[in-house]
């Protein structure tokens, strides 16, 4: 009796605290006294078994609620989520637990034909690793009418995963050989007990001959892993050397033409980075949200510009002083460096970030296994387009021409009328724009922020370096070699020591070809 | 050829030096003991250690002015070298810690945190204090003769050596920020309590430090001054000027050139091995790139090609840096930077050169005639070190 007050009391106070509607109030006596409710509801209100359901769910007893769950799952739909998500709030904790799945089951179910790939690919997805059964027809029907194949395949995949833990051996077997064929590398786990299980002398026929199955499967699957693996490292490879090869082309043009090694390289790309961030803030400021995305384009040439700008300013002020002096290039230009570096993060601070466009967002699924970023990709193209439009202007142009005269013999191109200082100025100043550009794209895959530069440059060199003076094959195929080296080496030593063996492989490199991959041929004997 | 009379500016700069080592060894230290501590003549040990420090900083800088002033080979991985020695002599004073340290373990602290049972097996010879210093010394030395055999003998040079140095710095900072070297990673090795049953928070120790740190100096300074006075430094001076009629003469300047890397690292390890129980620890960053640049920086400022140059450089720098950072702390950078571009485009013979003028005229005014200029002072239009382009 005592007990029954106090029951009535709470529930009470409850009403008034979260302003419950009185059904809500009854669910909760209901919780209490499960019995009771049940017994009295009908006699109130004729209601439907959903309604039924929904005041089951928050019963105490197990099996209540779990008869309650199947029957939200089978008849209810995304509509009756707000309402399990109410009582889930006031829930007890094994309510909550109860109710979770449930909510789960039913967004995704939802999900499932939602216009966008994305969504649909993720709620197949988390069907599959919700463990519960009862998504299986869901997850079919949905396969048969999906068009996107990387989406269909993640439904497949999600069915025949659920199918795994089926009380049918033959569902099981049929399941286990559908995930080697579909190379589902999400069940290997999952297949791998089921070899363990069947490996055990006192298992059954039929689970021995699913241990079986599981074994031919998961072999599939590991060799087809092996070689998505391969393609993404190689990927991974030439998009580092992709990002390279564009910070080392302006690099070794000026190195090739002025002998000047421009240490302040990586920071005129900062400049072209952060020339980005300022156009995207700006266009967060002035323009509206439906244009944003047009902010990234915009910034390529103002960063092009911004970086050309400062390098120009460079060139006029510092390097043309110190012709003729190559080291001491090297340490004015990295005074020049750390100045830049501390003005932006004295301007800007550490950590700003530049929010990609939405079309190079996500990625691309090529095949099962290999992801491709759309980022990556892009940057990928950005160096192709830059190494046909260097080698148009260096091998087409007029400018080129005079480039070419003043790399190969300064003096003799001056005998000739090239005004060679000017040209040096141009490609300064055309070389720190490609830095901008670089810095531009580098904005798609990382922070922005003041030590930007310092995390390539130190590889840049050593692309210039391996590849030769002035060669721009030997550019290319050292930023190859490096970026892909590194990639390679990575996954068995870490990066820390990849680096490092790269630095010896440099070195051993050199000793081999003193003056990189394409010298240039000549009877010089300082070469 | 006969030997020439001392230059008069060689007989200066022996004087200067000499004057120099004396306010070093003597003045300063008693200074620091003698007035009361409230006086104004009382050099408070904070400053003596201080000093004690630039003084580490300017034997490092003797051994690259050795290589890039005389030589004309840019090396910016002087810091490496550094390391090398101040880890050494950091391992010896991590173990000499014993049982004081924080968990009373016999083990460096920092391996008790991850979780290293025992002690690694390259630790062991530095439990001496022989093996520390040895180590210190010849650990730089030798990794410096594969290093520049390889590097020389395939005539990687200028520009090409600098960026090779360079990307060494980088890979040695990466290694030791790792914690599987087991060198204390990021933190690197500090806490250090006492060396040869010396407690290094004794003033008296610092003091003596101090006054080992000055001997060292002088004794690199003639190490360097008879180097360069010799034969081998008149061709280390000509494979600066130009290599290639050095090679057409019959040298072989690779020699020479590994020579002189190799003693400017052995340099560089007394430096690290002095400056460790001085300021007490080291960590990675200090043997990283910009360390190794700013080695540059000094003796750019203080005058390269000149031995005094250098040391007058690290000093000032370094006393420069601490009392700007100081006040102005974001500044530094700035001003460092600022430095490299000025001195490097205006004063390319640094503060030795401008006072090099300033008496040069003066001698002029007093004596007409051509004046001398030592072979350490190249004339402000000769080519610069690296100078010819290819």
């Amino acid at each position: 009796m005592n007990k029954g007050l106090c029951v009535l009391a709470i529930a009470w106070t409850m009403v008034v605290q979260f302003e419950m509607n009185p059904s809500q109030a009854l669910l909760f006596a209901a919780d209490q006294t499960p019995a009771s409710a049940s017994d009295s509801a009908p006699s109130l209100v004729a209601i439907s078994p959903l309604e039924q359901a929904l005041l089951d769910i928050a019963s105490e007893e197990v099996e209540v609620r779990t008869a309650a769950a199947a029957v939200l799952i089978e008849q209810g739909d995304a509509r009756l989520i707000p309402k399990l998500d109410a009582i889930r709030a006031e829930g007890s904790r094994a309510v909550r637990q109860a109710i979770k799945p449930v909510v789960d089951l039913l967004k995704n179910r939802a999900n499932l034909t939602s216009d966008s790939p994305d969504f649909r690919r993720s709620a197949a997805a988390d069907l599959g690793a919700s463990g519960r059964a009862e998504a299986i027809p869901f997850l079919k029907q949905a396969a048969a009418t999906e068009s996107v194949w990387w989406v269909r395949y993640t439904m497949e995949e999600a069915a025949n995963f659920l199918e795994l833990r089926a009380a049918d051996p033959a569902v099981q077997l049929a399941a286990v050989k559908k995930l080697g064929e579909l190379r589902s590398s999400n069940s290997v786990p999952l297949l791998k007990e089921l070899m363990e299980a069947g490996q055990r002398p006192e298992a059954p026929a039929p689970q021995q001959t699913l241990a079986a199955a599981a074994r031919a499967s998961v072999e599939q699957i590991e060799s087809w892993g092996t070689w998505a693996n391969i393609i993404e490292t190689v990927f991974r490879g030439i998009s580092l050397s992709s990002i390279l090869l564009i910070m080392s082309l302006g690099l070794a043009i000026v190195f090739g033409l002025m002998g000047v090694i421009n240490m302040a390289h990586g920071e005129l790309m900062m400049i072209g980075a952060y020339a980005t961030f300022v156009t995207q803030q700006a266009f967060v400021a002035w323009l509206s949200p439906e244009v944003f995305d047009w902010y990234f384009p915009v910034s390529l040439p103002v960063a092009f510009l911004a970086a050309a700008g400062a390098g120009w300013i460079l060139e006029a002020t510092v390097i043309r002083f110190l012709y003729g002096r190559l080291l001491e290039t090297l340490l004015a230009t990295w005074g020049v460096s750390l100045i830049l570096m501390q003005a932006a993060r004295v301007y800007f601070g550490d950590l700003t970030a530049v929010i990609a466009p939405q079309a190079l967002r996500g990625g691309a699924q090529v095949m099962v296994g290999v992801y491709l970023p759309y980022n990556r990709i892009f940057i990928i193209l950005l160096s192709i387009v830059c190494v046909v439009a260097i080698y148009y202007l260096l091998f087409r142009s007029t400018l080129g021409m005079r480039v070419r005269a003043v790399t190969q013999n300064r003096n003799m191109s001056a005998c000739l009328g090239i005004p060679t200082r000017k040209v040096d100025a141009y490609t300064f100043a055309f070389a720190s724009g490609l830095a901008g550009i670089a810095g531009w794209a580098l904005t798609m895959v990382g922070n922005v922020d003041p030590g930007l530069g310092q995390n390539y440059i130190v590889d840049s060199f050593m692309v210039v370096v391996t590849g030769g003076v002035g060669k721009l094959a030997g550019t290319i195929w050292a930023s190859l070699g490096i970026g892909g080296m590194n990639k390679l080496i990575e996954p068995f030593t870490g990066a820390v020591y990849g680096k490092v063996f790269i630095l010896v492989g440099v070195i051993l490199f050199l000793q081999w070809r003193p003056s990189g991959l394409f010298a240039a041929k000549g009877r010089n004997a300082d070469a | 050829m006969p030997e020439p009379v001392m230059p008069k500016s060689d007989r200066r700069e022996t004087l200067v030096v000499a004057l120099a080592a004396g306010i070093l060894l003597i003045v300063l230290p008693l200074l620091n003991l003698l007035p009361a501590e409230d006086s104004w003549l009382h050099l408070s040990d904070f400053r003596l250690n201080q000093f004690g420090k630039f003084l580490c900083f300017a034997i490092l800088a003797l051994g690259l002015d050795l290589i890039w002033g005389y030589c004309g080979v840019l090396s910016l991985g002087q810091g490496v070298f550094f390391g090398f020695g101040a880890y050494c002599m950091g391992m010896y004073l991590s173990l000499q810690i014993g049982s004081e340290s924080v968990y009373g373990s016999e083990l460096p602290d920092f391996m008790v945190w991850t979780q290293v049972k025992e002690l690694p097996l390259f630790w062991y010879p530095f439990k001496s204090f022989v093996g520390g210093f040895l180590g210190a010394i010849l650990v730089p030395v030798l990794f410096a003769t594969i290093f520049g055999f390889l590097a020389f003998r395939s005539r990687i040079k200028g520009v090409y050596f600098a960026i090779i140095t360079q990307a060494l710095a980088f890979a040695a900072w990466l290694v030791f920020n790792r914690n599987e070297t087991r060198l204390g990673g990021t933190n690197g090795l500090t806490d250090f309590k006492q060396a040869l049953g010396f407690r290094l928070t004794d003033p008296a120790t610092q003091r003596g430090l101090y006054i080992l740190t000055v001997l060292a100096l002088c004794a690199a300074y003639l190490l360097c001054r008879w180097i360069v006075a010799s034969r081998a430094g008149k061709v280390l001076i000509a494979i600066r000027d130009s290599e290639q009629r050095v090679t057409f003469s019959g040298y072989t300047p690779w020699v020479y050139k590994l020579f002189v890397f190799v003693v400017a690292a052995g340099l560089a390890g007394l430096s690290g091995l002095l400056y460790v129980p001085q300021v007490g620890i080291i960590t990675p960053a200090q043997i990283g790139v910009l360390p190794s640049l700013e080695v540059v920086i000094w003796v750019a400022v203080g005058g390269r090609g000149t031995l005094i140059g250098a040391v007058l450089g690290a000093v000032a720098v370094n006393y420069g840096r601490s009392v700007l950072t100081n006040y102005f702390p974001e500044a530094w950078p700035f001003i460092l930077g600022g430095l490299f571009v000025v001195v490097v485009t205006l004063f390319p013979d640094g503060l030795v050169g401008i006072l090099r003028k300033l008496f040069a005229r003066k001698d002029e005014a007093s004596a007409p005639g051509p004046t001398e200029t030592g072979p350490a002072a190249p004339s402000p239009t000769a080519p610069r070190p690296g100078g010819a382009v290819t």
